[in-house]
């Protein structure tokens, strides 16, 4: 019994604000908490007074009223113009979420049932554990194995599903040190409760403490050129002259002309796709049906680790500092010699 | 059914009505009477409705500990058959296929509905959908949630999942037949006078409904289909690794699921306007804003799907003009709200039982109404979505919504259907006790929501379970309560005092004949001079 009351003493009703993410949320959350509990006293309190005031005495007969135009506006006009803050507020957040910052640090998500595989560019790896350094915004870029999972940490408010055959990303800046939950919440079959883990936030010396072992087998780059070599794709793709298939060297993040006329960026869902799926998109100037489907022979964190080996060729490639208003990279066909590309000047602002 | 031995003085000359005028087997199952059709929905639908509740009182219990006490497999299983159970076998059909199967005829004059014969078709094919999902949960139940998201449904789950499927595919058929009959009854079969603006607010709201479910339905139909291609032939339609894609399967989902939750709550608008203008001897505040917003719900209803995907990776921009989308769509509901609120001002208001739901109804609906503007405004929609605050958003709707209004309906319109009178201090009662077993059963899941804990997990992080306890206990509350209303509306179709044709002192054709009525409701084609609800010169106001 003092178990159980003890127990209620400690009972949570609020979640932690761990990120810089959850404070506009909550005051969102709050906003709407408080538009609903006066709502819900208004029209209780309505409901009683009239229940009670017009309650049915004999003698007393009801009074016909047929309604009041100006009265239903009000009660529509006046309830959307506070929806429409509450759209307005929710966008603006929403547009934010979207939008990682452009010195995020890049970790990556693989959902697989029932763990979450989380790979970091110096080569670390952990399942179900994510750390990250306070004050840092982190990118993830998530993949799945198999059916669609969700990422969530609902210390940060956030959250985003993770819908295998593309990548979903999400960022968050942590604010506060400590360990908080990190579950899945798309079902996504038996053992779905047991896809949880933990976020562990730590002050940058900690973290640095923390990463300084690096991976065992190299950084994610490393990984993926061992891989690289493994799979046999440097046979095609050789780095410095034109083989049977583009040369990979300054491709990350430019824009690449495709024989059907369209010009599509290198980003990693175009380079994901080129690398299960090689005929879906075609080069200009290259055959189809060269390279093999790799679809079901690789890993989702393959897949990471080789595109972490293309994104090293082009070094000093923010992500979000390219645009694609640079020309296409022209990817010589087979037999010309390759001619380099410009070094890439960081796009003006959006 | 009255027996000499009960009524000795009443029972001379039994007057014929829909339910002694035949006997036996064959006069149920071949029936055309609308009201027949409409009792054996009755039943039908509330076997379904305890077979849900079983399972939802079961993975209650499973959850008053948070490493659980069932099997995952068991507790997947349980949730998904409560889930497939409750919205397709009981809430879609719940109001349309039995109290406005009943009342939609009679409320606008007509002998029956434009195809008696389809109706019949319908519960038919109703109870074949509603036996193959039972096969599937007898052979050892499905585990993909009532959502059938791919490509966990079409790929990767080793339950029975084709069987269920079929079972609500079949179940879809049934309430596109139910929504075409009320379209064309309403469209032709009308009295004379019966004119669009004096149809009483139940019908005009079942007519919209019936438009959501003839337009909606069939892209569910479609939709499954497609899954049993993919889990059947390995078509590439939804799975990326043989070529498809998984968010295709939600768009076409939810392009019918979310029309059908106004399948699911514009009946039960329809029964609380009825029962807000009779216990306030009133007609309805704003009637002409009342029917056109049971429109607007039914166009908006199409047009919000995307609400449900906002974290699937769709575009910032089709994000926000779903959001807007589905604000605008609160704006009629709001209307109607305020409407039944206004109703009462100046009224003569009585607290008979079906007045009670009503009530329980429009603050339970104002609460699931309002916490769904959190789902719409697209950043709280991300920290909530998946978790316990969309469980408690939409049963606050469905259940705090939908099921007291079927229960006030039923409660309204027993005494027409059986000729019978409840009990009334054990129906206000248990009318009290699931009002409070509603409450707390579903308002600590919108604190646990925020919390971040997820839905459908059969294990859970144990800070998380004290409020899982008092939501497990108001559930046991919520199921006792639900049980009462069995025992007294049974008892009272063989004890209950005789109704009398309008105990109410209720306007509106149904209550100017006989309770029950006959075969063919009227003796002869009445013919309507005055609006629904003309309650100042009804006589006999009953106090």
């Amino acid at each position: 019994m003092l178990a159980r009351l003890l127990f209620l003493a400690d009972l949570e009703l609020f979640p932690p604000a761990a990120s810089a993410q959850a404070g506009p949320i909550d005051d969102l959350y709050w906003f709407e908490v408080i538009v609903s509990a006066i709502m819900t006293v208004l029209i209780f309190a309505a409901i009683v007074l009239f229940a009670w005031k017009y309650r049915r005495r004999p003698g007393v007969e009801a009074v016909q009223i047929e309604g009041s135009t100006p009265l239903e506006l009000t009660w529509s006009i006046l309830p959307f113009l506070v929806m429409l803050v509450m759209f307005g507020w929710g966008a603006q957040l929403y547009f934010a979420a979207q939008q990682p910052p452009k010195d995020a640090m890049e970790i990556f998500v693989t959902g697989k049932q029932w763990m979450w595989k989380i790979q970091y560019p110096d080569g670390n790896r952990e399942i179900d554990e994510l750390h990250v350094p306070v004050g840092q915004p982190v990118k993830l870029t998530m993949a799945s194995e198999d059916v669609i999972h969700s990422f969530s940490i609902p210390a940060f408010r956030i959250r985003h599903d993770v819908v295998p055959g593309h990548y979903d990303s999400v960022w968050f800046t942590p604010t506060k040190p400590g360990r908080y939950h990190l579950f899945c919440t798309e079902y996504c079959g038996n053992q779905h409760a047991g896809m949880i883990g933990w976020v562990t936030v730590m002050d940058q010396r900690a973290y640095n403490n923390w990463a300084s072992g690096g991976g065992s087998q190299g950084t994610l780059a490393e990984q993926g050129e061992k891989l690289f070599q493994q799979f046999g794709c440097a046979t095609c793709h050789l780095l410095d002259q034109q083989g049977r298939c583009p040369v990979l060297r300054d491709l990350y993040n430019k824009p690449v002309q495709l024989s059907d006329g369209r010009t599509v960026l290198a980003d990693d869902a175009y380079l994901r796709e080129s690398i299960l799926e090689p005929n879906a998109k075609i080069v200009r100037g290259f055959e189809p049906n060269v390279m093999p489907n790799f679809r079901g022979q690789v890993s989702e964190e393959n897949v990471i680790q080789l595109i972490g080996y293309i994104k090293s060729l082009s070094p000093q490639t923010p992500a979000s500092q390219q645009g694609s208003q640079q020309p296409p990279v022209v990817l010589a066909p087979p037999g010309t010699p390759a001619k380099a590309s410009p070094k890439p000047k960081p796009a003006p602002g959006r | 059914m009255a027996t000499l031995a009960h009524h000795s003085a009443e029972t001379e000359i039994e007057p014929v009505d829909y339910l002694n005028v035949e006997f036996g087997w064959k006069s149920w199952l071949l029936t055309t009477d609308h009201k027949r059709i409409a009792m054996l929905y009755l039943i039908s639908i509330t076997l379904m409705f305890f077979v849900g509740g079983a399972a939802a009182v079961a993975f209650r219990i499973n959850l008053l500990e948070p490493e659980g006490i069932f099997a995952p497999e068991t507790y997947n299983r349980l949730f998904s058959m409560h889930g497939i159970v409750m919205v397709f076998f009981f809430l879609v059909p719940s109001i349309p296929a039995t109290l406005a199967n009943f009342f939609i005829p009679i409320m606008i004059g007509a002998k029956d509905l434009a195809f008696p014969r389809v109706n019949l078709l319908s519960w038919y094919l109703y109870v074949i959908g509603a036996a193959f999902t039972m096969y599937a949960v007898l052979r050892g139940g499905v585990d993909t949630g009532w959502t059938f998201y791919t490509p966990y449904s079409s790929t990767y789950s080793n339950s029975y999942v084709l069987a269920a499927a079929f079972g609500v595919f079949t179940a879809g058929f049934s309430s596109i037949l139910t929504g075409l009959n009320f379209i064309v009854t309403v469209h032709k079969m009308r009295a004379p006078g019966m004119t669009w603006s004096r149809l009483p607010l139940f019908v005009w709201s079942n007519y919209a409904t019936g438009l959501i479910q003839v337009l909606g339905t069939p892209v569910l139909a479609i939709t499954l289909l497609l899954l049993a291609f993919e889990r059947i032939a390995k078509v590439g339609i939804f799975d990326p690794n043989i070529g498809g894609d998984p968010i295709l399967f939600q768009h076409l989902f939810w392009f019918y699921s979310h029309p059908a939750v106004y399948i699911m709550i514009l009946p039960g608008m329809g029964v609380i306007s009825e029962i807000m203008a009779c216990f306030s001897r009133k007609r309805v505040f704003g009637y002409n804003f009342v029917a056109f917003s049971s429109m607007a719900i039914a166009v908006l209803s199409f047009v919000v799907w995307g609400h449900h995907m906002f974290l699937t990776g769709e575009s910032m921009y089709t994000g926000i003009a779903f959001s807007i989308l589905s604000f605008l769509v609160a704006v009629p509901s709001a209307i109607k709200v305020f409407n039944w609120t206004a109703t009462m001002y100046k009224g003569s208001v009585s607290f008979d039982t079906p007045m009670l739901y009503a009530f329980g109804f429009i603050g339970l609906f104002t609460i699931g109404g309002l916490t769904g503007l959190f789902l719409a405004s697209l950043a709280t929609d991300v920290a909530t979505h998946g978790t316990y605050f969309i469980v408690a958003h939409f049963h606050y709707v469905m259940v705090g919504g939908m099921v007291m209004a079927f229960l006030g309906g039923v409660h309204f319109w027993w005494p027409k259907m059986t000729g019978r009178m409840y009990p009334e201090a054990w129906s206000k009662f248990a009318a009290l006790i699931i009002f409070l077993g509603f409450n707390l059963t579903f308002f600590p899941q919108f604190i646990l929501g925020y919390l971040g804990m997820p839905r459908r997990y059969h294990a859970y992080p144990p800070e998380f379970q004290m409020l899982n306890v008092l939501s497990t206990a108001g559930a046991s509350v919520l199921g006792i309560g639900y049980l009462i209303p069995i025992v007294y509306m049974l008892w009272s179709l063989k004890y209950g005092p005789k109704a009398g044709n309008n105990p109410w002192g209720a306007t509106g054709l149904e209550w100017k004949i006989q309770s029950p009525p006959t075969t063919f409701n009227f003796d002869e084609t009445p013919i309507v001079t005055e609006e629904a609800y003309n309650y100042g010169e009804a006589e006999g106001v009953h106090g």
